[in-house]
């Protein structure tokens, strides 16, 4: 039981326990706390694998910008626990145990496919490769994300607003 | 340490994130079941990126969670929209192309 394999296994339980939680959960905020906890935990298994850039990333961009988008679209739509109805028999008795074993079929087929693989050290630091990378090989695409992020925002400003007659009633009343 | 533990394991985290899209009706939810989704094909490169020795499998995360990054921004812009018309957010009511 090396260092690094209780690591694992205690970030792994984590990201498990927390994917399971937001599935299970009623209310849509438990479920987004839930995903912020197995981000956290990717995060500290991309750590272990030696990828301190994209750890950083995953914290600063994804826990710390789009889930907390995610928080304040559900806090301003208020969105409430989800309806008690009761899932179809279809669902429950054979949906249920489908899906069940589509997660042991998954992992066990992926685990034993790539069972021979072994780690093996990149030639530069992680952060510099990367860079490296960016910068000269892909660097086509990383200025086309640059658009991608701007037409976003636009797309995202556009769809929001309201119609042009909206304010004006407000104004009125 | 074996990579197959890392991929094994985000096979499970894809999988979790296929049941609460398939299952869920808060279209929120699914949308955070899409983001889980998205969190474990980015623990499979990385994975892959430690096997090979090579760091385009970094490179490829770094433009997955800027595109999951856009993608949160407009869906979550749809969600509002579709919120403000339907006044609900059960995917089971949002059924109508037109009101």
């Amino acid at each position: 039981m090396t260092a690094q394999l209780v690591i694992f296994l205690i970030l792994a339980a984590i990201a498990v326990a927390g994917a399971v939680s937001v599935i299970l959960q009623r209310e849509p905020i438990h479920s987004a706390i839930s995903l912020i906890a197995v981000m956290i935990a990717l995060a500290g298994l991309f750590l272990l694998l030696e990828s301190e850039f994209i750890a950083a990333v995953q914290i600063i961009v994804y826990a710390g910008a789009i889930m907390v988008l995610f928080v304040f679209v559900i806090m301003l739509l208020n969105a409430g626990a989800e309806e008690r109805t009761n899932m179809s028999r279809m669902a429950r008795y054979v949906g249920v145990p489908l899906a069940v074993f589509l997660l042991i079929e998954l992992a066990y087929q992926v685990g034993a496919a790539t069972s021979s693989m072994t780690a093996q050290p990149a030639a530069d630091g992680a952060t510099r490769g990367i860079s490296m990378l960016l910068f000269q090989d892909f660097v086509f695409p990383f200025e086309l994300t640059s658009i991608l992020i701007l037409i976003a925002i636009l797309g995202a400003l556009v769809l929001a607003q309201r119609s042009e007659g909206a304010p004006a009633q407000r104004a009125q009343q | 340490m074996p990579i197959s533990y890392y991929l094994a394991l985000s096979a499970v985290l894809f999988g979790l994130g296929v049941i609460g899209f398939v299952f869920k009706r808060n279209i929120i939810t699914i949308f955070m079941s899409i983001e889980l989704m998205l969190n474990a094909v980015n623990l499979a490169f990385i994975a892959f990126a430690r096997a090979l020795g090579q760091l385009q499998g970094q490179v490829f995360v770094f433009f997955v969670i800027v595109v999951a990054a856009a993608e949160a921004a407009v869906g979550l812009a749809i969600v509002i929209v579709i919120a403000r018309n339907r006044q609900s957010l059960n995917v089971e009511r949002i059924n109508l192309l037109k009101l």
